[in-house]
């Protein structure tokens, strides 16, 4: 499973990118591959606020459900709306255009380093 | 359940070695994919698929009254089936509420009942405390049989080439005793996703060569997770799911399978005869979403903000690319109803069942 050494990470299988005070958001190829093949993903209002832990979506593939952790907190300001369309981007690539949402970023979350998270799969295996 | 208590079919081997997601199906480490849901669901709608369902449970009722004791047992008139033919049926409580759905094999002597796995058990157990007056023998010989379904429009043609018997001459819902690939098989024109294919019934020892050649020739292996998406597209019920101890067959739509005019009496009988004239008290219905959003199992069925019913199943169907589901709902509640998706609610129209069904020739 790719886990790409730039961004950080969340326990519950979130990644995250910052950019000066913007945070973009998505699952991890992990998540996704144990999803399996995603079909919906509910997308927040651009405009809502979220804490860090919140929960802001839902992601579902055929056969679940899970919910959408913010790992850090803060206000939408773009939500990636080709999910709508094609959710399985998700899945393709869950680090470029499997993106989820962008966040202004107001609070900080408890943030995993690539290699924490790694460890965090090693230790679930 | 601790991985070690998990039971494992004869080809659990097989599954791992194709890279499968395994998971715990009541009480069973079983495959729930190997590729992934939708492209093996595409491949038993285009092509053929293989699955592994040796977890399911064989009951032989065996003696000079096993007939009387499946006829009191199963809701189907079994009489009426002839030697080579199956027949599906509930098995009810007395009071209608379904303890399984089976399917019934009549051989020259005997029945073979094929059970759920998850009710194995259970249903063994009412099956002998319900029949002790009766010359039968009731044995429980699911450990000794693999069953593998072969499945999809080339299902036929593919495992022609294993088989001297002439598949062409087994129609639906028969079966005939022959040799695959060199081994015993009860080879049964049954299958659980709406398309043509076959069920069959090999002893355990013989079932991973069989698995591996099928797949060798170009069967593509399907996971659990598929298996549901295609019974639900053809709008076939799964216990615990749409049937259980508080629903009727009658109310899960499988009225087809009851035989209340049956001249023998069976457990059930009285009460779905009442619920048949007074009228049920819930129904089965399919229905699309037609907002965004996919109805799972549970979620609730309203009219007017007012919970009517509940979702049994649904997905988002791989063939029609919509979301659909099957719901038990109260008798008054018309075509038009919303479902609770989590914190929203979407609306939803009954439709006719199945969501889908295969083009025959």
């Amino acid at each position: 499973m790719s886990v790409p050494g730039d961004l950080q990470y969340t326990r519950t299988h979130e990644w995250v990118r910052r950019e000066g005070d913007t945070a973009t958001v998505g699952i991890t190829d992990h998540a996704q591959d144990e999803l399996g093949d995603v079909v919906f993903v509910e997308l927040p209002e651009e405009g809502a606020t979220f804490g860090a832990g919140d929960a802001f979506g839902t992601i579902e593939s055929v056969k679940a459900v899970s919910d959408l952790y913010a790992p850090v907190g803060g206000e939408v300001v773009e939500v990636n709306s080709a999910l709508d369309d094609v959710p399985e981007k998700v899945n393709e690539d869950p680090y470029g255009d499997g993106w989820i949402v962008r966040l202004r970023v107001s609070g900080e979350g408890d943030l995993l380093s690539a290699a924490e998270y790694e460890k965090v799969l090693e230790e679930e295996e | 359940m601790a991985s070690e208590a998990l039971r494992r079919t004869p080809l659990y081997e097989e599954h791992k070695a194709l890279g499968a997601r395994l998971v715990d199906f009541a009480g069973w480490e079983m495959p729930v994919q190997y590729e992934g849901i939708k492209a093996e669901h595409e491949a038993v709608r285009t092509r053929v698929g293989l699955f592994d369902v040796s977890h399911m449970g064989e009951v032989v009722f065996r003696g000079p009254q096993a007939r009387e004791a499946v006829q009191r047992l199963v809701t189907r008139d079994v009489s009426r089936l002839t030697v080579g033919q199956a027949g599906y049926a509930a098995v009810c409580y007395e009071s209608g509420g379904t303890v399984d759905d089976v399917l019934v094999y009549r051989t020259q002597d005997d029945f073979l009942v094929v059970v759920n796995a998850s009710n194995r058990e259970k249903d063994v157990e009412h099956f002998k405390e319900n029949t002790g007056d009766l010359d039968v023998e009731v044995v429980d010989e699911s450990d000794q049989w693999a069953l593998l379904a072969l499945q999809g429009p080339e299902a036929a043609a593919l495992l022609q080439t294993f088989t001297e018997t002439d598949l062409s001459s087994i129609k639906y819902y028969r079966y005939e005793v022959g040799e695959v690939e060199g081994a015993y098989a009860v080879i049964s024109r049954t299958g659980y996703t709406g398309e043509d294919g076959f069920e069959l019934f090999v002893r355990s020892d013989d079932a991973p060569n069989l698995w591996r050649r099928l797949i060798e020739a170009g069967a593509a292996p399907v996971g659990l997770g598929a298996r549901d998406t295609l019974r639900l597209e053809a709008g076939m019920c799964l216990y615990g799911n749409e049937l259980d101890a508080e629903t009727t067959p009658l109310e899960a739509g499988i009225g087809f399978a009851v035989h209340l005019d049956k001249e023998s009496e069976f457990i059930g009988q009285r009460a779905l005869r009442r619920e048949q004239e007074e009228g049920l008290r819930k129904r089965l219905v399919g229905f699309k979403v037609e907002g965004r959003g996919i109805a799972r199992h549970d979620y609730p069925v309203t009219v007017d903000g007012e919970t009517v019913g509940s979702v049994t199943s649904g997905t988002l169907s791989p063939t029609l690319n919509e979301a659909i589901g099957l719901a038990l709902v109260a008798p008054g509640v018309e075509d038009r109803f919303e479902v609770a998706i989590r914190s929203r609610t979407v609306p939803a129209r009954a439709v006719p069942l199945p969501f889908y069904k295969r083009e025959r020739k």
